[in-house]
């Protein structure tokens, strides 16, 4: 690493969702980028470095989406904060990059509007130029530059266009803070003013911030206020007067604003021909993807194809990690002694470890499926077809895009439902987001499908985990419902939903978060797993049985693990599972995944056969005492069943416990999911026997 | 595409928004929005003296889509229906 160099300029990038912000800041830092954490609250902090044009060094931050600065949820908070310099260990910015989308500039420069008040040097950035055009509008990037004060850089960020020029914007010696900004009413003027001198001593613009505080909803002023009730008194009365002047105070600032952005798009946009009834290719789409019935199939026929998906194009690479996996182990099997050690690095490190590698591609398919439905728009006309439904249960169409992102894991699920404003809805899709079925699950599903319907193709392979997503989506809701109604009371949410243009996805992009995923997945493997699956060999293996001619099935029946597994046989035979499997589950109440790396362990160890054979035929092989096999159809289906519901995740537990801010919730979400998987199994392993299956 | 911002009284002939169909369009004169969400409905483009076109319903009949400054916004009918409306 070259040591830090001096930095020139702290930038931040900001701009409402789906401006291409993202791809603006990828395209500038490259690989040079850090993620981490603001200090007491959840959100993430995107850095990246880069270069000006005479190679000045400089750091680019990425603020989260959205609309205002107006702040109505924790996490918006912090873009405010940022920008007013108040974060601990985040500077005020020197300048903020606004991404617009040129073919919307009536709605877009509102926040620009909002950015002039903070006396910060702002760069527009003007995307998707060649959108605009399209569409036939024409902007005059000079008029617009001289009526915003601030420079302004045509681009078309996927294709690269613009970049150099908007290094060079951001390179300049001295960047002018412009003079332009809304009027507002003159009486609303005096009370700003007068609130700003109160403010006096806080950091940042102290007239941005008193314009903000006082067009607060009353609510969320309490907490903003932190309790300063001379600076509440003041902020009431305030108000008071301005009500009396005829002005409404949440209005006027937002009705203000907006005025001055259509002055400023009358004079600079010029339109070509009539086209406001004239229908765009996005609207087009739309007419078959919001149809009554195409709108369904559509949407039915997208997630189908995503778990075909999943199971076909991924085979041969998993093929080859499998056959890659078994060569290492083989020789490293060949090459070591025989004992304790030897069966510590091919039993526990590499049995354990690859078994969870080898669902990778798994994995890689499903976060490149997520991505394209989020880049191109589909994502949120999912949610504005689903809301009807989600709103039956008091849900949201915004609880949709965490419980869909769950899919591929919990944790960004959870993180994302800060968009969520109630705090009571907001729980809601927290306690049931682990029930949707997250990427940890393949590898559990993949290997029960496998021994449940070896010899059937691949449809009705998919078929099968098509249910279990559906029984897991089914439970979300069915508890969602339930805990609106008794320990989360509340009025069914407003939904306010922007139903963006429809976008080639850059598939750069796709690919690089696809990437950032593999290495949290890989170093979740060698870490995590890897740590598990030496403990559990440990477990497994120790203590030894005092009679030195003891079978394997004897030393793992007399270790730890194995004494846990008898333990606990008892609650879960009614589930149709043995004392091995319940060794699995056990050892898979930090990660689900690791199921799968143990019952590898406990029939390698059991099977102590100098070739590794794949677990599947392990498995398959697998008597009881009276001789039937374990793995009967409805064992697999019982312990599919338990696996969608119950909640073996440590690291959910964390994030949840951070959110919630109380062990309370997530200790509530274990009891319940537990409980739930327990019931769920049951009824699918004793309903099925009564039904005369095995 | 400018929207003249006019001072505009809630009048007798406004109706709910959530009552337009599709293609109908209509001017803000009022926002009867409860609580929180009025300032963001506010922020999104639907300010007093803004035409907004009703684009569609969703296929189970509800939320409503409109286009409201050029974007594409949705709120549900129970929503839209404290929006007030002169149709156009």
């Amino acid at each position: 690493m070259a040591e830090a160099p001096q930095i020139f300029r702290r930038i931040a990038i900001a701009g409402n969702p789906n401006t291409g912000k993202s791809t603006i800041f990828n395209a500038l830092t490259g690989l040079r980028q850090k993620v981490g954490n603001y200090p007491g609250v959840t959100v993430e902090k995107k850095t990246g470095r880069f270069f000006g044009s005479h190679g000045e060094a400089m750091e680019l931050l990425d603020l989260p989406g959205s609309y205002s600065l107006q702040v109505r949820s924790p996490d918006e908070a912090v873009s405010r904060d940022v920008l007013l310099g108040r974060v601990p260990g985040t500077p005020r910015p020197d300048a903020i990059i606004a991404v617009l989308d040129a073919s919307n500039l009536d709605r877009h420069l509102y926040l620009v509007a909002q950015f002039l008040e903070l006396d910060i040097p702002v760069i527009v950035a003007l995307n998707m130029v060649d959108v605009a055009e399209k569409r036939g509008l024409t902007i005059d990037l000079l008029g617009l530059k001289n009526s915003l004060g601030v420079p302004v850089i045509p681009m078309v960020a996927s294709r690269g266009q613009g970049l150099i020029e908007l290094k060079q914007a951001l390179s300049r010696a001295t960047l002018q803070v412009s003079d332009q900004r809304a009027q507002l009413p003159i009486v609303l003027e005096r009370e700003v003013a007068a609130l700003s001198r109160m403010l006096k001593g806080h950091a940042g613009s102290v007239r941005s911030e008193a314009m903000l505080l006082l067009s607060l909803e009353d609510d969320r002023l309490a907490a903003e206020a932190k309790g300063d009730s001379t600076l509440l008194t003041e902020i009431h009365a305030a108000r008071e007067r301005l009500k009396l002047s005829g002005l409404d105070p949440i209005a006027a600032p937002v009705d203000a604003r907006y005025a001055w952005v259509s002055e400023v798009c009358a004079s600079t946009v010029h339109r070509q021909g009539e086209d406001s009834h004239g229908l765009t290719f996005s609207d087009h789409i739309d007419q078959i993807l919001t149809h009554k019935l195409w709108g369904w199939l559509a949407f039915v026929g997208m997630m189908a194809l995503m778990f075909v998906c999943i199971f076909v194009v991924a085979q041969a690479p998993m093929d080859w990690i499998r056959a890659a996996m078994q060569a290492v182990a083989k020789w490293t099997g060949a090459h070591l002694p025989p004992g304790d050690l030897r069966s510590l690095v091919v039993d526990g490190v590499i049995v354990g470890v690859g078994n969870v590698v080898v669902f990778l591609p798994q994995i890689l398919i499903l976060f490149f499926f997520l991505g394209l439905l989020e880049d191109s728009g589909y994502m949120a006309r999912a949610a504005f077809i689903m809301d009807r439904l989600m709103s039956r249960v008091g849900l949201h169409g915004k609880s949709f895009v965490p419980l869909l992102s769950s899919f591929a894991c919990a944790i960004p699920g959870i993180m994302a439902t800060r968009t969520i404003e109630n705090r009571n809805d907001r729980f809601v899709t927290i306690l049931v987001a682990p029930l949707m079925s997250c990427s940890a699950r393949l590898p559990v599903y993949a290997i029960m499908i496998a021994l449940l319907m070896p010899a059937s193709n691949v449809w009705s392979k998919a078929g099968v985990m098509l249910c279990m997503y559906l029984i897991g989506v089914i439970a979300a809701f069915v508890m969602a419902g339930l805990f609106k109604k008794t320990i989360l009371r509340s009025e069914t949410p407003m939904l306010l939903l922007e139903l963006p243009p429809y976008r080639a996805p850059v598939f750069r992009g796709i690919v690089q978060r696809m990437w950032e995923r593999a290495v949290v997945f890989i170093r979740r493997a060698g870490t995590v797993i890897l740590a598990l699956s030496v403990l559990l060999w440990a477990l497994l293996s120790f203590p030894k049985p005092t009679e030195p001619d003891a079978t394997q099935s004897e030393i793992l029946s007399h270790s730890i693990g194995g004494r846990m597994g008898h333990a606990i046989e008892p609650v879960i035979a009614p589930l149709g599972y043995d004392w091995k499997i319940g060794i699995g589950l056990v050892a898979s109440f930090a990660a689900r995944e690791v199921f799968v790396s143990t019952m590898g362990q406990i029939y390698n160890i059991e099977d102590a056969k100098e070739d590794n054979e794949d677990l599947r035929t392990q498995m398959r092989d697998e008597r009881r005492a009276d001789g039937t096999p374990v793995f009967t159809p409805l064992t697999c289906l019982s312990i599919m069943v338990f696996y969608v519901l119950a909640m073996q995740c440590l690291s959910t537990v964390a994030i949840v416990r951070r959110e919630t801010n109380s062990w309370r919730w997530p200790l509530f979400q274990i009891a319940y999911m537990t409980a739930l998987a327990w019931i769920g199994a049951f009824v699918v392993y004793q309903g099925g026997h009564l039904l005369g299956f095995r | 595409m400018s929207e003249s911002v006019e001072n505009a009284e809630p009048r007798s002939d406004a109706e709910p928004l959530s009552g337009l169909q599709p293609g109908q369009r209509g001017k803000v004169t009022a926002i009867e929005v409860p609580g929180a969400m009025r300032g963001r409905v506010m922020e999104m483009g639907f300010t007093i003296g803004t035409v907004i076109e009703v684009v569609r319903f969703a296929p189970m009949g509800d939320p409503m889509e409109f286009k409201v400054r050029g974007a594409h916004i949705s709120l549900r009918k129970a929503e839209a229906a404290g929006i007030r409306v002169q149709r156009i």
